[in-house]
C-alpha cells in the first residue's frame, strides 16, 4: 500500500519535472570513495545513532541480538532515560530490540523479510552501509519507485527521503576496454541531481547517516571499546613478562659456552 | 633413553609427601629422562621455538574450546545465534571466542613455520622419518580439526565453505556421490552435518591430535633433536657420557621457549584485542550473515590457511584432476625423507640448486595462498598454473637436484656463539 502510493508520488515528481534544489554538477560522482568515518567511542553520536534507529529503522528492522538495557548501559543512560527515549512502547528493558513487523507480511509487501541489523556492520562494513544509505535515487521502473547505487535493485524504499530530498541519479554512456581488450559500451552513473528538498540540508542529512551508522557498528560489536580499553593492560603486562622471561634466559645461558 | 643426569635438585625428606609419592609414581624418572637428562643441541635458533609454541597454542585452543562448548548449540536453528550469545552476553565470551577463533590461525602459521623448519634443516631425514610422519599426521588432524570447527559458527561462508569441501570427495571415483552423503548425514549440508561435525570436532579429532602430539614427542626423544647444522651430536660423546653439543633441554630451553611463547603471546593479544578479524582473514565478513543455501557468497574461499591447496585445485580445468592433484599436493610432504638424497641435511651446507628450490616451494606457498583468496579468473589462474607446477617441481625433482647439487663440507661439531 504505502510504497505504491510512493511509487507513485515519485512518478509525479520526476513527471513534473519540478527540479527544486538542484546540487552542484558532478555530485556523488565519487561515492565508491566515501568512508563512514565512524567512531564508536563518541558516545553523543552512538545516542544520536540510537533514536535514528528507533524513529526510522525499527519499523521494519530488528536488532535481535541486542538488548534495551545492553544499549542503555553501553551509551551512558539513565534507566529512566532509555525508558523514555529509546524503549519502544510495551518493550521492556531486558527485551531484545525487535520490529513489530510480521516477517511473513514484510516478505509479502517487500519481496524479502527485512534483515536483521545486528550484525549488518560486520557483515558489509560500515562504509557499505554508508554508501547505502546515501545513494536511494527516484527510478520509477521500480515498484518502490526507488534504487540504490551500492545495492542494485534493493527492496528498502527510499524511506530517509522525507529526510534527505529527492535525487534523480544522471548516468551518461562510456567506451570501456573489457578485460579482452574490446571496447564496450558501459552506462556508468555520472552523478545526483536534486529534484526536491527533504526536511534536512546535505550537512544535516550526512550527520544524521554518520550517527546511524556509527551506531550499527557499535551493535554489531558491542564489547568493542571494552576490548580494545582492555588490550592496551594485556599487551604491556605481557611485554614485561616476555622481557623479564629474557632477562632470566640470559642468566641461564651465561653457562652454556 | 640418556640415564637420570644430576642427581634430583631437592631429595625429598623420608615421610613426606613427596617421597609418599615419588614411591609410588615415576615422578622424578620422567622429570630425569625427559626434561633434566633430555639433552637437547645448544645451537637452536628461532625456528626452534615453533614446537614448543605449538605446544602452548594446543593448549589455548583446548582450553578455550572447553569453555566455548558450554554454551554453543549444535543446530542449524541455534549455531549461528549461540555464537552470537558467547560474544555479547557470556561473560568475557567474546574474549573466549576470539582467542579461539585466533588461535585457529596462529596454530597454522606456528604448524606451517615448524614444517618449513624441518625442510630447511633436513629434520625429516633418518633417523627421523617416523617422527616426521607422525608430525604430518598431526598436520592432517589439525587440517580436519579446522574445517569441522569452522563449519561450526554457522555463517554463510562456513555453509558454502563446507559444501565446497564435502563435495570433493564426491569426485572420488564410484563411491563419490554415496561418500559425501555419508559424511552429510543428509543431502545437503544441514543439521544433521553440524551435530557429527561438532562431535568430531570437541571430541574425536582433538584427542587423535593429542595422542599423536604424545607420540610425535616419544619420536622426537628417541632420535633427539635435529639442530641448524644437521649435525648427530649423539655421535661426539663426553666423558659423562652427555653429547659434547647437547645441554639439559630443563632449565636451558624450557627458560628460553618461554621467551618465545611471550612473543608469540605478544602478537596473539594484539591480534584478539585490535584486530579480531584480521581484515577478513581470521573471521570472514560473510561469515555474520547466518548460513543461507539461497544466497551464494561474492567469492567462496576457504579461511587463508587451505587456500594454497584451493588455488591447486581451482588451476585444473577437470574438477576431478583438480582434486586430485590438491591432494597430492598434501601427500607429498610424507615422501619427503625418500625424496632426499642430498649427502647433508641442512640447508647450511647445501647449494644453490637446494637452497634455490626450497626458496622457490616457499614462495609458490606463499603466493598460491594469495591466488587461492582471489576470484579464479584471467591473471589469476594463470599465476595459480604457474606456481603450482612450481611447488610440484620442488618434490617431484628433489630426488634428482638434491643429488646433483654441490655441498660444502659439514664442521665435526656444532656452531655456537655464546654468550658474552
Amino acid at each position: 500500500m504505502r510504497t505504491s502510493k510512493r511509487a507513485l508520488l515519485l512518478a509525479c515528481v520526476l513527471a513534473s519535472g519540478m527540479a527544486t534544489a538542484a546540487t552542484e554538477p558532478g555530485a556523488g560522482a565519487d561515492w565508491m570513495t566515501w568512508r563512514a568515518a565512524d567512531d564508536v567511542t563518541n558516545t553523543a553520536s552512538l545516542q544520536r545513532g540510537a533514536r535514528n534507529f528507533m524513529g526510522y529503522c525499527l519499523g521494519c528492522h530488528s536488532l535481535k541480538y541486542e538488548r534495551y538495557s545492553r544499549l542503555g548501559t553501553d551509551l551512558g543512560l539513565t534507566p529512566q532515560e532509555l525508558q523514555k527515549y529509546l524503549i519502544a512502547p510495551g518493550d521492556k528493558p531486558g527485551d531484545y530490540i525487535l520490529t513489530t513487523m510480521p516477517a511473513g507480511d514484510a516478505a509479502t509487501w517487500f519481496g524479502k523479510t527485512p534483515p536483521d541489523l545486528s550484525l549488518m556492520a560486520r557483515a558489509r562494513g560500515a562504509d557499505y552501509l554508508y554508501q547505502f544509505l546515501k545513494t536511494f535515487y527516484v527510478d520509477a521502473s521500480k515498484p518502490t519507485g526507488a534504487n540504490n547505487l551500492r545495492l542494485d535493485s534493493t527492496a528498502m524504499p527510499a524511506v530517509l527521503s522525507e529526510l534527505e530530498g529527492l535525487k534523480r541519479a544522471v548516468f551518461k554512456d562510456v567506451q570501456e576496454k573489457s578485460a579482452d581488450g574490446k571496447l564496450m559500451s558501459a552506462h556508468v552513473f555520472d552523478h545526483f541531481e536534486q529534484l526536491a528538498p527533504g526536511r534536512m540540508s546535505a550537512a544535516e542529512y550526512d550527520a544524521f547517516v554518520h550517527d546511524t551508522v556509527n551506531f550499527l557498528d557499535y551493535v554489531g560489536e558491542p564489547t568493542q571499546v571494552a576490548r580494545r580499553a582492555l588490550g592496551i593492560w594485556v599487551v604491556l603486562f605481557l611485554l614485561v613478562f616476555t622481557w623479564l622471561a629474557w632477562l632470566l634466559k640470559q642468566q641461564y645461558w651465561k653457562d652454556v659456552h | 633413553m640418556a640415564a637420570p643426569a644430576s642427581p634430583p635438585a631437592s631429595t625429598p625428606k623420608p615421610g613426606g609427601l613427596r617421597a609418599w609419592i615419588y614411591k609410588r609414581f615415576p615422578v622424578q624418572e620422567f622429570i630425569a629422562d625427559q626434561l633434566t637428562g633430555y639433552y637437547a643441541p645448544k645451537n637452536f635458533n628461532i625456528w626452534y621455538f615453533f614446537g614448543s609454541i605449538a605446544l602452548v597454542v594446543l593448549v589455548l585452543q583446548l582450553a578455550t574450546g572447553i569453555f566455548l562448548t558450554m554454551f554453543y548449540k549444535p543446530g542449524e536453528a541455534t549455531s549461528f545465534d549461540s555464537v552470537e550469545f558467547i560474544m555479547r552476553e557470556v561473560q568475557w565470551g567474546w574474549l573466549i571466542r576470539y582467542l579461539h577463533s585466533t588461535g585457529a590461525s596462529v596454530f597454522f602459521i606456528v604448524v606451517y613455520l615448524h614444517m618449513f623448519r624441518a625442510m630447511l634443516y633436513g629434520s625429516y631425514r633418518a633417523p627421523r622419518e617416523l617422527l616426521w610422519l607422525i608430525g604430518m599426521l598431526v598436520y592432517l588432524a589439525l587440517m580436519a580439526e579446522a574445517f569441522f570447527g569452522y563449519v561450526l559458527p554457522w555463517g554463510n561462508m562456513s555453509f558454502w565453505g563446507a559444501q565446497v569441501i564435502v563435495n570433493l570427495f564426491g569426485t572420488i571415483p564410484v563411491i563419490g556421490s554415496g561418500l559425501v552423503e555419508w559424511i552429510r548425514g543428509d543431502y545437503g549440508i544441514a543439521d544433521a552435518t553440524l551435530g557429527r561435525f561438532f562431535a568430531l570436532h570437541v571430541a574425536a579429532v582433538p584427542l587423535a591430535i593429542l595422542l599423536l602430539v604424545a607420540l610425535h614427542l616419544v619420536a622426537l626423544h628417541q632420535t633427539g633433536s635435529n639442530n641448524p647444522d644437521g649435525i648427530e651430536i649423539k655421535e661426539r660423546v663426553g666423558a659423562d657420557g652427555h653429547p659434547l653439543d647437547g645441554i639439559p633441554f630443563h632449565p636451558y630451553y624450557t627458560v628460553k621457549d618461554i621467551v618465545g611463547i611471550g612473543v608469540m603471546l605478544v602478537m596473539l593479544a594484539i591480534v584478539v584485542f585490535f584486530v579480531p578479524s584480521f581484515g577478513g582473514l581470521f573471521l570472514e565478513a560473510p561469515n555474520f550473515e547466518p548460513a543461507n543455501p539461497m544466497s551464494t557468497p561474492e567469492h567462496i574461499a576457504p579461511v587463508w590457511y587451505f587456500t594454497p591447496y584451493y588455488a591447486i585445485l581451482r588451476a585444473v580445468p577437470d574438477q576431478r584432476a583438480g582434486a586430485f592433484l590438491m591432494f597430492l599436493a598434501v601427500a607429498l610432504f610424507v615422501f619427503l625423507p625418500w625424496l632426499d638424497r642430498s649427502p647433508v641435511k641442512s640447508m647450511r651446507y647445501r647449494g644453490m640448486l637446494s637452497r634455490g628450490a626450497l626458496a622457490l616451494f616457499a614462495v609458490s606457498f606463499v603466493v598460491l595462498g594469495y591466488l587461492g583468496l582471489q576470484p579464479a579468473e584471467g591473471l589469476y589462474v594463470v599465476l595459480a598454473r604457474i606456481f603450482a607446477c612450481c611447488y610440484f617441481a620442488f618434490f617431484l625433482l628433489m630426488p634428482w637436484y638434491s643429488r646433483i647439487d654441490k655441498v660444502k663440507p659439514v664442521p665435526e661439531r656444532v656452531v655456537f656463539h655464546a654468550h658474552e
